[in-house]
C-alpha cells in the first residue's frame, strides 16, 4: 500500500475519533496529528496531559519513572520499594538493565527490596518499619554503597516522613540514603517520576564529591540517559572509548553511585535519553558549566553523525579518533546493510514507545530502507515533539498517549508491515497477524545502540518481518464458526 | 512569574527553557544585550513575549531567572 496523503491521514484521524463521545472527541483530537514540517509542534500536538478516563492508556506512573527507569539500574545501591509489595515485585528486572557484578553481594539490580506494607503500617505509619528495613539491609548486604527509598502511593497519602528516616540512617551508617518522593499518583505519567528522580539525584548525590580530588583528563565524558537495556550502554561506550574519550560515568545502566558523584568532574555530558535526564544535564550545565549534547546511536548514519558531533567539542585527536572509528566499522555496516536491506526495503513501520525511541530509531529503519509511517510517545512533552517533527516524513501520523482503540484502528487502516511497541500491545497485533517487535526492552534481544547494536537490530527486524508464521495467522475473531460449537460444548 | 533558564543553544542563538511547561524555544530578540545591561523583554520564535529584570553584567550562561509572561493568551 502506498503512503497516505495528508488528506487521507486527516480523514483517518477523523474516522477513528468518531466513536468517542463529543467531549472525549475534542480532547483526543488535540493529541493526534498529521506531521507537518512547516507547523510549530506546540500548535499541532498537545502532550503531557492527563489521560482520558475510560480509555486504555499505555502509560506508567511516577514510581515507574523513578524506580524503574532512573534509579533502578544503579547497581551498587539498594532501591527500596517503600509501600505494598506489588509495585516492586511486578516491575522487578523487567527492563533488562544489564550490569556487571554479583547479584546479592555487590550488585542488586535484579533484586526486589520492599517494606511490604500491611494494614497496620497504613494506620500507624511505616517509618519504623523503614528504619528497621534499612538496619536489616546493612546486616545482610553490607557491600551496598547506598540506599534509595522509592515511595509508592501510600507513603504520600499517609504522610510518612521518609526524609527524616533517611537522614538518620545516613548519620548512622555513613552511607548515602536518598528519599525519593515518587508516589505513583503524582503527575500524569512516568515522566514526572523521571523529573522527581533527577531532582533527588541533584539534591542528594551530585554535590557529594565536590571537595574531593579527582584525576581528570581533558577527554572525560559521561553517558547520560542510557539504561543499558540488553547491553546498550556497553556497545555505545566502546565506540566513545575507541575514539579516545574517557567514559567516567554511565547513567544509569550499569552505573554506580561513585560514577554519579564523579560526573560533575567531566568535560561533556552525552545525553541519549533526553526525556528522562535532561533535567540533571541542565542542572550540571548551570552549576558546573558542563555542556551537554544530545546524540543518537541507532543506525550507522546517526552514529556517524553523532560521533562527529561529539568530536566537535574536543581537539583534533578526538576528531581523528571519530573518523577512525567510523572508517573501522564502515565495512561491517556495509555488509549488514547489503545483507538485510534487500529483505526489508520499502517496508513500513509504526511505532509507539516512550522516551527517545519514537524519534531515535527512525534513522536506523531508514538505513535498512524502511519507512516509519507513524510514531508516538507515551509520555513525551512538547520539546520531544519539536524534535520528532523534523525526523518524521511529511504527512505521517503522530499520536500522543494513544489509546488501545486508536492504535488498533490506525494499524488496521495504515496496514504497516511492522509494529514496534510494548508488551501490552504485542499479543493483540501478533494475533492480528502483524509482525511485532517489543521495542521497550528490544523483545528480549539487544543491544541496539552503536555499530554492534545495529547488526543485531537489522537481524531482529528481518527475523520478525520475514517470519513465515504471519501468513498462517488468522485472528481468532476472523476464524470460521466451526470452532464455536466446540467452545460452547466445553 | 516563572523560573526560566536561558542557555546558549547548539546553533549559537540564545535558547529559552521553561521547565514547568517543558517549553524550549529560540530567543529571537533580547531587549538589552550589552556588557553593561543584559535582559529585559525577550521574544521567542513562537511569538510569545517574556520579561525579566535586566542584569548589570553579562552573566555566565546558562542562567535561571524569574520571568514574567507579557501579553498574549495566558495558558
Amino acid at each position: 500500500m502506498a503512503a497516505l496523503t495528508r488528506e487521507e491521514t486527516e480523514a483517518l484521524i477523523q474516522e477513528v475519533l468518531e466513536v468517542y463521545p463529543e467531549k472525549a472527541q475534542k480532547d483526543r483530537a488535540k493529541h493526534l496529528a498529521v506531521n507537518d514540517h512547516e507547523a510549530n509542534a506546540k500548535k499541532c500536538i498537545t502532550s503531557n496531559r492527563k489521560s482520558l478516563p475510560g480509555v486504555m492508556t499505555i502509560r506508567g506512573c511516577a514510581y515507574a519513572g523513578s524506580k524503574g527507569v532512573v534509579w533502578g539500574p544503579i547497581k551498587d545501591m539498594i532501591h527500596i520499594s517503600h509501600g505494598p509489595v506489588g509495585c516492586g515485585q511486578y516491575s522487578r528486572a523487567g527492563r533488562r538493565n544489564y550490569y556487571v557484578g554479583v547479584t546479592g553481594v555487590n550488585a542488586f539490580g535484579e533484586m526486589n527490596f520492599t517494606s511490604d506494607f500491611q494494614e497496620r503500617d497504613i494506620v500507624f505509619g511505616g517509618d519504623k518499619k523503614l528504619a528497621k528495613l534499612i538496619d536489616e539491609i546493612e546486616v545482610l548486604f553490607p557491600l551496598n554503597k547506598g540506599i534509595s527509598v522509592q515511595s509508592e502511593c501510600p507513603i504520600g497519602l499517609i504522610g510518612d516522613d521518609i526524609e527524616a528516616v533517611s537522614k538518620k540512617a545516613t548519620a548512622k551508617f555513613g552511607k548515602t540514603v536518598v528519599p525519593v518522593r515518587c508516589e505513583g499518583f503524582r503527575g500524569v505519567s512516568q515522566s514526572l517520576g523521571h523529573h522527581i528522580a533527577n531532582d533527588a539525584i541533584r539534591d542528594w548525590v551530585i554535590g557529594n564529591r565536590d571537595a574531593k580530588e579527582f584525576a581528570s583528563t581533558p577527554y572525560d565524558v559521561a553517558i547520560i540517559g542510557d539504561y543499558n537495556i540488553g547491553g546498550d550502554a556497553w556497545s555505545s561506550r566502546i565506540l566513545l572509548e575507541e575514539m579516545g574519550l574517557r567514559v567516567v560515568a554511565q547513567w544509569s545502566g550499569d552505573g554506580t553511585l561513585a560514577e554519579m558523584e564523579n560526573t560533575p568532574k567531566v568535560k561533556l555530558n552525552l545525553l541519549h535519553c533526553y526525556r528522562s535526564m535532561n533535567y540533571i544535564s541542565r542542572h550540571m550545565e548551570e552549576k558546573y558549566g558542563i555542556p551537554w549534547v544530545e546524540y543518537n546511536f541507532f543506525g550507522p548514519t546517526k552514529v556517524e553523525e553523532s560521533l562527529r558531533k561529539i568530536a566537535t567539542y574536543f581537539d583534533d585527536t578526538i576528531k581523528e579518533g571519530a573518523e577512525r572509528v567510523i572508517a573501522k566499522y564502515k565495512a561491517m555496516m556495509d555488509a549488514v546493510i547489503a545483507k538485510y536491506r534487500p529483505r526489508l526495503e520499502g517496508k513500513r513501520v509504526m511505532l509507539y514507545v516512550g522516551g527517545l525511541r519514537p524519534r531515535h530509531v527512525i534513522g536506523a529503519y531508514e538505513d535498512l530502507g524502511m519507512e516509519v509511517v507513524g510514531t508516538g510517545y507515551e509520555f513525551a512533552h512538547n520539546d520531544d515533539y519539536e524534535r520528532t517533527v523534523k525526523e518524521m516524513g511529511n504527512a505521517t501520523l503522530l499520536y500522543d498517549d494513544v489509546t488501545g482503540f486508536e492504535f488498533e484502528e490506525f494499524v488496521k487502516k495504515v496496514k504497516p508491515d511492522l509494529v514496534g511497541s510494548g508488551i501490552k500491545e504485542k499479543f493483540i497485533f501478533q494475533k492480528m497477524g502483524i509482525p511485532f517487535r517489543q521495542m521497550h526492552s528490544w523483545d528480549y534481544s539487544g543491544p541496539y545502540h552503536g555499530y554492534d547494536g545495529f547488526a543485531i537490530f537489522a537481524r531482529d527486524m528481518d527475523m520478525t518481518l520475514n517470519n513465515p508464521c504471519w501468513k498462517t495467522q488468522t485472528p481468532p475473531w476472523k476464524k470460521n464458526d466451526d470452532a464455536a460449537p466446540l467452545a460452547a460444548a466445553a | 512569574m516563572a523560573n526560566i533558564m536561558i542557555r546558549r543553544g547548539d546553533n549559537g542563538a540564545l535558547s529559552f527553557y521553561l521547565p514547568k511547561k517543558d517549553l524550549e524555544d529560540d530567543i529571537v530578540s533580547l531587549e538589552f544585550d550589552t556588557p553593561e545591561r543584559w535582559g529585559g523583554e525577550l521574544v521567542l520564535k513562537d511569538g510569545s513575549r517574556w520579561y525579566f529584570d535586566p542584569l548589570e553584567t553579562q552573566p555566565r550562561l546558562p542562567i535561571t531567572v524569574k520571568a514574567k509572561r507579557m501579553g498574549g493568551e495566558d495558558d
